[in-house]
């Protein structure tokens, strides 16, 4: 069996668990690396950060956002995807720092869980920040039961604090001396987190969520400006560390296909009616 | 002797062509291809095959033509070529196995481009089967890293001699810049498919969506395999990295042909990929990577200008891919090199900042070097920029690769057979001479196979 849809879980609204079979992935992948997916013939290959590993399988985490996602999200059990290529991208550095702080924020959960249990694994004091819009949107809690000390922060103040990621992270840092930040979530969420942390000269690993092809730092399509040079977030990332990140231009690129994103979004649920299945 | 004038393949009208992707050149009919098969002088000495780099017996696959035994002629072309479907297309044969004809010194050189794809072709069309024999079956196995157009002449090379032959590829489909890189309109991607069928009828295991040194690190393969041939070609695309390189609207040629090639973006929204299409694109760079990428922006309809520093003489595409391009009507505006590129409030491009060179003193690359014009800044309007200004090497491999040795420019040191520091690795194509042509990288495939053989029979 390869790329078969083991386990399908629905967590939120539009968030889906997916546990996949590939015993080449889950052998080999490392926190901090993803994974390509081709769903079908006429696909879009679409990065998914890799969320865990089991045996033969590997777990990814999907927030349906445009056409593809949906249709992602719209597979089954026993469903196969067409393609799947990785682990790509260059690992978490996982070393001893110390203390470390690790902020996931709404799917960003999903790709903090494995880099929080290698932090832990090599002797590192972990507290976490798990946030989200509200207290429905918090995934995966029950994975940071090790974290020294667990935080949330919601948007509505429906579960934690009533803050931004970034806030209760300001707010931590004064309490802690904290050796190395991570931080992943939306881009805006880790733009505001790598000021934070610029602000008090504290190291952040961000993971960026560029728009790529081939994941292999052959289109160049995912560049980014690090501290003035371009680097291929595929390869070179997709970790950098978020002081160095350019966040303007990033944001910039992030948002290259909206007009033609939007379109296919409509055609689609044009033919699919109702995504009921979100 | 009154030397008869050469026949030219048949080609679609560039109106008609540049509004679709289907073939540009339509090739020869039986008549045409034996009338130019007639004018090969049949050398004694054959200087066309010194031309080519997998060293074709192209007087003898030329003879059976004229003789109207396609068959006979396709048998001995594919005796040298696995890819014959492809090199009849794409390789430079004017500089290459045309360049050396005989018939140039009187005249236009015998068309072997266009006979080779003929017959290959011919072959296709008419299902003949080509002929497995594989020498004795040998309990060896080789890897081979890369798809492209080294790794499948390698991995043919070598399942013909009865070698275990697995071939790992990072992409869902194999054949490399054949399948990404160059555009439907130039080579159809069902003649790659016919091809790469050949070599899993051959027993030639393709295994696909693997990135090799994540998915599988060099080590393990040392271990599993007795030899390992590199082709994974130079595809990191390079920049110029002039100011707002990261505007919307900003391609590498690599990006934007994979957008089309690859993930069929101009099919979109019925294929699932986007490609941003401006009213006006502009291409920068002179090789063939930019004319495929001008006429493909050229088909999705957009107006077309390729911009390039030095003059059209310098231009290092062919000469025909220069022409189909201008027939079908993409600009050239040559002596002109970009300074920077200009976006609007929302990161789009909307123009590109260039200066006029002229050309000074030839440089290192015996050509002549372009020098800016002082205060001659203009702008071009642009809502997309296409950079096609060459590749580096990809770091995915080689990074992992402990103790392959990689010259200055990061591509891998070989000696003249293809191997490399590590004696059962070899290496081959542009991974070790830096991006050239599909069917240098052939040679290189075939020559890294044949000493492969030798270092195994050891």
């Amino acid at each position: 069996m390869l790329n078969n849809i083991v386990k399908k879980e629905k967590l939120a609204y539009g968030v889906h668990l997916f546990w996949i079979e590939n015993p080449i992935i889950s052998k080999k992948a490392k926190p901090g690396q993803f994974v390509i997916f081709r769903i079908h013939e006429g696909g879009e290959r679409i990065p998914l950060t890799i969320s865990k590993t089991k045996g033969n399988m590997f777990r990814v985490i999907v927030k349906a956002v445009g056409k593809s996602t949906y249709e992602l999200c719209k597979l089954k059990e026993n469903d196969y995807i067409k393609d799947v290529v990785g682990p790509l991208g260059t690992p978490s550095e996982i070393k001893r720092y110390g203390r470390v702080l690790v902020i996931g924020g709404g799917v960003g959960i999903a790709a903090i869980a494995p880099i929080v249990d290698a932090l832990i694994n090599v002797g590192n004091k972990v507290d976490t920040i798990l946030a989200a819009r509200n207290k429905e949107s918090i995934i995966l809690e029950d994975e940071f039961k090790d974290s020294e000390n667990l935080y949330f922060a919601t948007n509505d103040g429906s579960k934690g604090e009533k803050l931004f990621p970034n806030q209760l992270m300001e707010k931590l840092i004064k309490e802690e001396k904290y050796d190395v930040v991570w931080a992943i979530g939306p881009a805006l969420m880790m733009k505001a987190c790598s000021e934070v942390a610029k602000q008090h000269n504290l190291k952040i690993f961000v993971s960026l969520n560029a728009i790529m092809v081939d994941g292999t730092g052959m289109c160049g399509g995912c560049r980014v400006r690090i501290k003035d040079t371009l680097k291929y977030t595929c390869v070179d990332g997709p970790e950098f560390d978020g002081r160095d990140v350019d966040w303007n231009s990033f944001l910039t690129r992030l948002s290259q296909y909206k007009a033609e994103e939007k379109k296919a979004l409509e055609n689609y649920l044009k033919i699919v009616g109702e995504p009921t299945w979100l | 002797m009154a030397l008869k004038d050469r026949v030219n393949p048949i080609e679609r009208n560039p109106k008609e062509r540049a509004k679709d992707f289907s073939e540009v050149s339509l090739g020869y009919t039986e008549n045409l291809a034996i009338i130019e098969a007639k004018r090969c002088l049949q050398c004694k000495i054959p200087t066309c095959v010194k031309g080519c780099p997998v060293g074709i017996d192209i007087p003898g696959f030329i003879k059976q033509i004229a003789n109207e035994k396609f068959q006979e002629s396709y048998k001995i072309l594919k005796k040298y070529n696995a890819l014959p479907a492809i090199c009849g297309r794409v390789c430079p044969q004017e500089v290459q196995c045309e360049g050396a004809c005989v018939l140039n010194k009187m005249g236009k050189p015998i068309a072997i481009g266009s006979l080779e794809r003929f017959v290959a072709d011919w072959a296709s069309k008419n299902n003949i089967k080509d002929e497995i024999k594989i020498e004795k079956k040998l309990n060896k196995k080789i890897a081979i890293i890369g798809a492209g157009p080294s790794g499948l002449t390698a991995a043919s090379e070598l399942a013909k001699s009865g070698f275990l032959v697995d071939v790992y590829e990072t992409f869902s489909e194999p054949g490399g810049v054949l399948i990404y890189g160059i555009p439907e309109f130039r080579l159809p991607k069902s003649i790659v498919k016919k091809e790469v069928d050949f070599l899993k009828e051959l027993g030639v295991n393709i295994l696909l969506n693997i990135p090799v040194g994540n998915a599988i690190e060099p080590q393990e393969l040392l271990e599993k395999y007795d030899a390992i041939f590199i082709g994974v070609g130079a595809g990191t695309p390079k920049f110029m990295n002039i100011e707002g390189t990261e505007l919307n609207g900003v391609y590498s040629a690599n990006e934007f042909l994979t957008r089309i090639n690859l993930m069929k973006a101009y099919k979109f929204p019925e294929y699932d990929t986007p490609v941003k299409i401006g009213k006006n694109v502009v291409v920068i760079g002179g090789g063939n990577t930019a004319m495929d990428a001008a006429r493909s922006a050229l088909r999705l309809g957009a107006n077309v200008t390729i911009i390039y520093r030095r003059s059209e003489e310098e231009m290092p595409a062919r000469k025909a891919e220069i022409h189909h391009a201008k027939e079908e009507g993409v600009k050239f505006q040559l002596l002109t090199q970009p300074i920077s590129y200009i976006g609007d409030k929302e990161g789009n491009l909307i123009g590109i900042k260039c200066v006029k060179m002229k050309l000074g003193q030839p440089d290192k690359s015996g050509r002549r070097k372009p020098i800016p014009i002082e205060n001659s800044e203009f702008i071009i309007p642009t809502e997309i920029a296409i950079e096609a200004i060459g590749t580096n090497p990809n770091k995915l491999l080689l990074s992992k690769f402990e103790g392959l040795k990689l010259n200055k420019w990061g591509y891998i040191q070989t000696n003249e057979y293809g191997q490399t520091s590590i004696p059962k690795v070899f290496a081959g194509g542009d991974i070790v001479t830096g991006s050239a042509t599909v069917i240098l990288a052939m040679g290189a495939g075939k020559k890294a196979a044949k000493k492969i053989k030798e270092f195994l029979n050891d």
